[in-house]
């Protein structure tokens, strides 16, 4: 159900206020235009729309926006550039040759280290799988429909993987990176551009699959 | 200003356009018509029509001007220069700053603001077509256009006017009534807890005329607000089938 900004959603002795809600007089109203969702005795707001809000430990996909002598400035899609600073990268960079690693436009695949409480945010690069994109493509979509576009338990993506033969990397924040012969790219903006348009529908990944299926040949 | 020979209501209590005292002008609203902003609006009221962009949050430029606990309301009201019979002079002049500066102020008001701190909102109002009542227009279209955006708030904002003319009290005055009326009270509010959030006025009512029209610019507000959750709504509820997300 589409809920509005200040639409009542419950009462607080019955439930409890959990995302995208606040609280006044014992009411729980909505403060975001978004989808209602119950669980655990929690009502949370699923934003329909809007920026990225940065939470430690999500997987991002960032672009280099500035270099200095010992850090990097990165745009992540949220309201604030990150900081990404030399001892958080795997390689050894003595002062001053921040550059000659990643420079302005590069694109990484980070890991928030941490958010504070005036959301200054910290990347990483020091972890499995995180490192400096070269070659591929990057879409941009709406952040609150990742969760979609991953599918339950990855099974949307794996959909997506097994069909196009792509590499394909989502991060949290809306910018999802795709690897892989012409073809199968512009199947992945394909769908990835219908998950975001199509409805809230249940069987949205069965739909998917059909429709990979009929113009496959090779699947793996 | 006040001339004897334009009888703003008639024998039949009918106003210049055929309204009755109480009725507002037609309103349309479509909410997200932009792509490039991040949450926008179109609003048509009577004559006037009104776009509204909002982007944001987004990292306040110049530094010094960031606050670190919250986020900065940016509204900009701008007329077109085509936007009135005589050409209008483009830029801001001294009403549309005043006007910035107060329709900034109410939206401040609704805006969960500390959930951003360190950046600005903005928010572009553009009068393309201008008849009358702009400020509230442009403050209704703003509300709609921060809840497209997804910005949270503790509430739509809305507004109305309501007025005198030929010593009647009337809801939502249109331009020879702006012009040659009274006076003139808009009026915004929170229309959940019916909390004001800007008023102001142009003309003279006596104390019991002003309680008067504030009654009816505030049930004016409740019946446009109804307006723009059904603009939200239409936008939205097709995009959502089968219920609640999984």
């Amino acid at each position: 159900m589409v809920v509005l900004p200040s639409q009542l959603l419950g009462d607080i002795r019955n439930n409890k206020a959990g995302r995208g809600t606040f609280i006044e007089k014992g009411k729980i109203y909505s403060e975001r235009l978004g989808i209602l969702s119950k669980k655990m005795g929690y009502i949370n707001v699923v934003p329909l729309k809007g920026r990225y809000n940065p939470v430690e430990g999500d997987s991002v996909i960032g672009i280099i926006i500035e270099t200095s002598s010992s850090s990097w400035l990165v745009d992540i899609n949220a309201p604030y550039p990150a900081l990404l600073h030399v001892n958080e990268v795997p390689w050894s960079i003595e002062f001053g040759d921040t550059e000659k690693y990643l420079n302005y436009g590069d694109s990484i695949m980070a890991k928030i280290l941490m958010v504070d409480e005036s959301k200054r945010i910290q990347l990483t690069l020091n972890d499995r799988n995180l490192h400096k994109i070269v070659g591929g493509h990057i879409i941009d979509v709406e952040p609150s429909k990742v969760p979609r576009i991953i599918g339950k338990k990855g099974s949307m993506i794996s959909l997506l993987k097994k069909y196009t033969r792509c590499r394909i990397f989502v991060g949290q924040n809306g910018r999802i990176w795709v690897d892989g012969d012409e073809k199968g790219i512009e199947k992945v903006v394909k769908v990835v551009n219908m998950i975001e348009n199509e409805a809230v529908s249940y069987g949205l990944t069965r739909k998917i699959e059909s429709l990979l299926k009929k113009d496959a040949k090779d699947v793996r | 200003m006040k001339s004897e020979e334009i009888k703003l209501i008639d024998s039949n209590g009918k106003r210049l356009d055929g309204r009755g005292p109480l009725d507002l002008r037609k309103i349309k609203i479509e909410a997200g018509v932009l792509h490039r902003a991040d949450g926008s609006c179109y609003l048509e009221w009577g004559g006037n029509k009104i776009l509204v962009a909002v982007y944001g949050p987004r990292e306040a430029i110049p530094k010094h001007i960031q606050d670190q606990v919250k986020a900065l309301v940016n509204a900009r009201y701008n007329m077109a220069s085509f936007s009135v019979e005589d050409r209008k002079r483009p830029g801001p002049d001294r009403r549309s700053r005043e006007i910035s500066k107060v329709i900034s102020e109410a939206l401040e008001r609704v805006i969960l603001t500390e959930q951003f701190p360190r950046t600005t909102i903005d928010v572009n109002i553009e009068v393309l077509d201008a008849e009358a009542g702009t400020r509230c227009a442009g403050l209704t279209a703003a509300g709609v256009a921060l809840a497209d955006a997804g910005i949270p708030m503790t509430d739509i904002p809305v507004a109305c006017a309501a007025g005198k003319i030929d010593g009647q009290v009337v809801l939502d005055l249109g331009k020879e009534e702006d012009n040659y009326g009274d006076a003139d009270l808009p009026v915004a509010i929170a229309p959940r807890t019916d909390e004001i959030i800007l008023l102001q006025m142009d003309g003279h009512l006596t104390i019991e005329e002003f309680d008067k029209a504030l009654d009816l610019a505030i049930k004016g507000c409740h019946i446009i607000s109804k307006l723009q959750r059904k603009a939200l709504l239409d936008r939205y509820q097709s995009l959502i089938e089968g219920g609640d997300i999984e």
